[in-house]
C-alpha cells in the first residue's frame, strides 16, 4: 500500500456515535434520524431542552435517556425560553462554550411556543433552535398544526374537509427576526445536515434550524419508504434547503434543475391519497411558483448582500 | 445601613443580596420597579447576573427554571395576571425540584381591570408545590428573600414571598439593608449536586409511568413538610445574624388571649393596633399572623389555638362557592384535634378595599356578640 493509501479517509459525517441505541421512537422515524445527525454535528458539550414533542417520549422512559447528552424536558411552549435561561446560566458560570439547544416539534414551534421563540430570537439568545418538522401533532395522534401543509389529511382534518390552508412560512418569518443564521435540512441529507449544525454551532446568537422530518404513522407511508419520501420532497422542490444569513443573505445549497412532479411526492403518502387531479394540480403550480419567488430572493441576496 | 424603601426596591435589594445569578422577568402593575432596580444594579455592575428581558411571565418563568436547572441561582417576580399566567410552569419548577424564589406582589384578579391588593391571585397557587411566605413590611420583604434562598435549597423547593400590591409594594419604610459578608455567610453559593452538566449528562423529567409517578409526589410531599422545621430553623439563624427573628407564624399577645383574631400580610400590622387598643378596655385578645401559608403550620397553630374562647379569622380572598381561603385551612388542620371552638370566617377587603382599624374592631364585636357563627362568609365592609 502506498503512503497516499493508508492515509485516513476524511468523514463527511463524525463517526462518534453519542446517541445510543435504542429508543421509543417509532419505525422509520425522521425525528430520530434527526437527533442522531445533531449530535454528531454539535459533539458533547452541548445541553438540551425538550419541549412536549414527539421527542418527549422517544428520549425514553425515567430513569433512562438515549441521547447521552444533557437534557432537561420542558412544558409544551417554553423551548426557546427555557434554552434562555439555561445560556444565562452557563454564561454567569463561565461555561460560554457550552451549545445550549432547544429541539421542538412543529407544534411546539409554529403554534403554542411561537411567542417565546419570537421573543428568543428578538433578544438574539445565543442557542440553536431545532424545529424537527413532522407536519402535525404526531404524539397526541395526528391532529393538524401551523405546519400541516395544504391538502394534507389529519384526525383533525378529515378527508371530507381536508387541510385548505398552506403551512406558516417558518424560515421567512424566522428570517424576518435577523437573526444572524437560519437554515432547513432534511435527513436524506446528511451532509448538508451536519454541514448547517456545525456552521449554527460556530456563530453566535440565535440560530433557527429547520428540519424536514417525515412521519411514516402520521403520514400514512411505509416506514421503508422514509429517505425516499425525504429525498423527493427536495427533488420536487418542495422543501428546497436554503440558509438565510442575518434575515437577508440567501444561498440554495442543493440544486434541482429538473424536478420531478409533485404527485412523486405526495403519491408515496396516505395522507394526501383523497386529491384530485384538480388538487394535485394546484399545488403544483403553489410548489412552482414558491420556487420562483425563492430564486428571485436568492438572486437579489447576491446582489444585496454579497 | 438604614434606608428608606419602598416594597418593591425592599425585593430588589433581598435579591442583589442573595446575589441572584439569574432574572428573568416581565414588567407588570404593581411590580415594575422591582425589575426596574434590578435592571439597574445588573447595568451597573453592582450584581454579576444575567437578566433575561423576557416576553412573557410564562417564559420568565420558563427561563427561570432552565437556569435553575443548569445550577445558577434564579429570580423573578411578578404579580395577579402575569402570576396565573405562569401557573402551568409553577407546577414544574416545583415538581422539577427547583429552588427559584420569586416575589408576588399580591393585587386583585381581573375583571374588572383592577390593579390593587387581594390575595386570590396567589391562592389560586396554592397546589403548585411552592412554599409561600406572606410578609406585612418591607423589612420582612428583604429578609424573607433572602432566607427565601436558604430554606428553598435546602429543602430543593421553589419559594414565593407574597406582599400587599400598594400598602407595601409602593409604601415607603426604613429597612435596615444587611452586610454583605453577613449575608454571604448566612447564604452561601448556590451549589446543587445534580444539574444540567455535559460532563454529567442526565436526562431530567422524562416519561414516568404510574410505577414511580407516585414516589416523586410522595418525596416533593416529604421536602414540603421538612420546610416546615426549614423555615424556622434559618428564621432563627437569620436573626442571630441580623437581630431579626422570622418563624412560619407571628403571634401577637395571644399567650393570655381568649379570643384569637387569624391575618395574614399588612392586615396583621392593622389588627396588631386593634389589639393593643381592645387590651386597654379589658379584652384579652390576641393575633396570630400566618406567615408561612404552604407547607401549612397545623401542629404550630393549634398549639397557640388550643385554650382558645374564639376564633375568627380574617381573610383578604374568597373561594368562590365556598369561604375565606385561611378561614378553610385552619379549620381543616383543627379538625381531628380536641379544640371545638367556634371559627369565625370574615371576607374583606377585596379589591383593594381599605381594612381600617374601626373595621376589625367591628369584625370582634361581631364575633363577640354571637354564640357561633351563623354564616359560612361573614363580609364585612360590603355594599349588599
Amino acid at each position: 500500500m502506498t503512503e497516499k493509501k493508508k492515509r485516513k479517509i476524511r468523514l463527511s459525517i463524525p463517526a462518534e456515535e453519542i446517541m445510543r441505541p435504542g429508543n421509543l421512537a417509532c419505525q422509520g422515524c425522521g425525528a430520530s434520524l434527526a437527533m442522531r445527525y445533531a449530535l454528531k454535528a454539535l459533539g458533547r458539550n452541548v445541553i438540551f431542552d425538550i419541549p412536549a414533542c414527539c421527542w418527549s417520549v422517544i428520549d425514553g422512559p425515567f430513569p433512562y435517556s438515549s441521547i447521552g447528552v444533557p437534557l432537561l424536558h420542558m412544558a409544551f411552549e417554553t423551548a426557546a425560553s427555557t434554552a434562555s435561561g439555561i445560556r444565562a446560566a452557563m454564561k454567569v458560570l463561565g461555561k460560554e462554550d457550552t451549545k445550549v439547544v432547544a429541539w421542538a416539534g412543529d407544534g411546539g414551534t409554529f403554534d403554542i411556543g411561537f411567542q417565546a421563540l419570537s421573543g428568543a430570537a428578538e433578544r438574539n439568545e445565543d442557542i440553536i433552535y431545532v424545529c424537527y418538522d413532522n407536519e402535525a401533532y404526531m404524539n397526541t395522534g395526528i391532529q393538524r398544526s401551523g405546519a400541516t401543509p395544504y391538502g394534507a389529511w389529519t384526525t383533525t382534518t378529515p378527508v371530507k374537509h381536508f387541510k385548505k390552508l398552506p403551512k406558516k412560512d417558518i424560515i421567512e418569518i424566522m428570517a424576518a427576526h435577523r437573526i444572524p443564521y437560519v437554515a432547513n435540512v432534511n435527513i436524506a441529507y446528511p451532509e448538508d445536515f451536519i454541514r448547517k449544525f456545525q456552521k449554527a454551532a460556530s456563530i453566535r446568537g440565535t440560530k433557527f434550524i429547520h428540519v424536514f422530518s417525515p412521519c411514516p404513522p402520521g403520514w400514512k407511508m411505509k416506514p421503508d419508504d422514509t429517505i425516499k419520501v425525504a429525498k423527493l420532497a427536495v427533488q420536487t422542490r418542495a422543501f428546497p434547503l436554503i440558509e438565510i444569513e442575518n434575515g437577508v443573505k440567501y444561498t440554495l445549497n442543493v440544486k434541482v434543475n429538473k424536478p420531478k412532479p409533485i404527485f412523486e411526492y405526495l403519491k408515496l403518502q396516505g395522507r394526501f391519497k383523497h386529491l384530485t387531479e384538480e388538487e394535485v394540480k394546484r399545488i403544483q403550480e403553489d410548489v412552482d411558483s414558491y420556487w420562483e419567488y425563492l430564486m428571485k430572493k436568492v438572486e437579489f441576496s447576491k446582489e444585496y448582500a454579497g | 445601613m438604614k434606608k428608606v424603601l419602598m416594597g418593591n426596591h425592599a425585593i430588589s435589594y433581598g435579591a442583589t443580596l442573595s446575589r441572584v445569578q439569574v432574572i428573568a422577568a416581565y414588567p407588570i402593575t404593581p411590580q415594575t420597579q422591582v425589575v426596574e432596580l434590578l435592571s439597574e444594579i445588573v447595568a451597573n455592575g453592582e450584581l454579576e447576573a444575567e437578566f433575561i428581558k423576557v416576553e412573557s411571565e410564562h417564559s420568565a418563568m420558563a427561563a427561570c427554571i432552565g437556569a435553575s436547572a443548569a445550577g445558577a441561582r434564579a429570580f423573578t417576580a411578578t404579580s395577579s395576571q402575569g402570576l396565573l399566567l405562569m401557573h402551568e410552569v409553577l407546577h414544574w419548577a416545583s415538581r422539577a425540584r427547583l429552588p427559584i424564589v420569586m416575589a408576588n406582589i399580591n393585587r386583585a384578579i381581573s375583571p374588572g381591570w383592577t390593579i390593587w391588593t387581594d390575595q386570590n391571585d396567589s391562592l389560586s397557587q396554592r397546589d403548585t408545590g411552592w412554599i409561600q411566605i406572606y410578609a406585612a413590611d418591607n423589612q420582612e420583604v428583604l429578609d424573607s428573600i433572602i432566607i427565601g434562598y436558604k430554606v428553598a435549597e435546602k429543602v430543593s423547593l421553589p419559594l414565593m414571598v407574597v406582599l400587599d400590591a400598594f400598602v407595601l409594594s409602593h409604601t415607603y419604610e426604613p429597612v435596615d439593608i444587611p452586610d454583605q459578608d453577613k449575608v454571604d455567610k448566612f447564604l452561601p453559593p448556590y451549589n446543587p449536586k445534580i444539574k444540567l452538566d455535559p460532563e454529567d449528562p442526565h436526562a431530567f423529567g422524562g416519561l414516568t409511568a404510574p410505577n414511580i409517578y407516585m414516589e416523586f409526589q410522595y418525596n416533593h410531599q416529604l421536602a414540603m413538610m421538612e420546610a416546615k422545621k426549614v423555615i424556622n430553623e434559618a428564621g432563627k439563624e437569620y436573626g442571630e445574624i441580623t437581630g431579626r427573628y422570622y418563624q412560619n407564624l407571628s403571634p401577637y399577645k395571644v399567650d393570655d388571649a381568649e379570643y384569637i383574631l387569624i391575618t395574614s400580610g399588612t392586615v396583621a400590622k392593622t389588627t396588631n393596633i386593634v389589639v393593643d387598643k381592645l387590651r386597654e378596655s379589658g379584652v384579652k385578645i390576641g393575633n396570630l399572623r400566618i406567615r408561612t401559608f404552604r407547607p401549612f403550620p397545623s401542629e404550630e397553630i393549634y398549639e397557640i389555638l388550643k385554650d382558645k374562647k374564639k376564633i375568627f379569622v380574617i381573610d383578604r380572598n374568597l373561594s368562590f362557592g365556598n369561604t375565606g381561603i385561611f378561614f378553610q385551612e385552619v379549620k381543616a388542620s383543627l379538625y381531628n384535634t380536641d379544640i371545638k371552638v367556634p371559627i369565625f370566617g370574615f371576607v374583606t377587603g377585596l379589591g383593594g378595599r381599605d381594612v381600617t382599624p374601626e373595621l376589625i374592631e367591628e369584625i370582634v364585636n361581631y364575633g363577640m356578640k354571637k354564640e357561633k357563627p351563623e354564616e359560612e362568609v361573614i363580609w364585612m365592609g360590603v355594599k349588599k
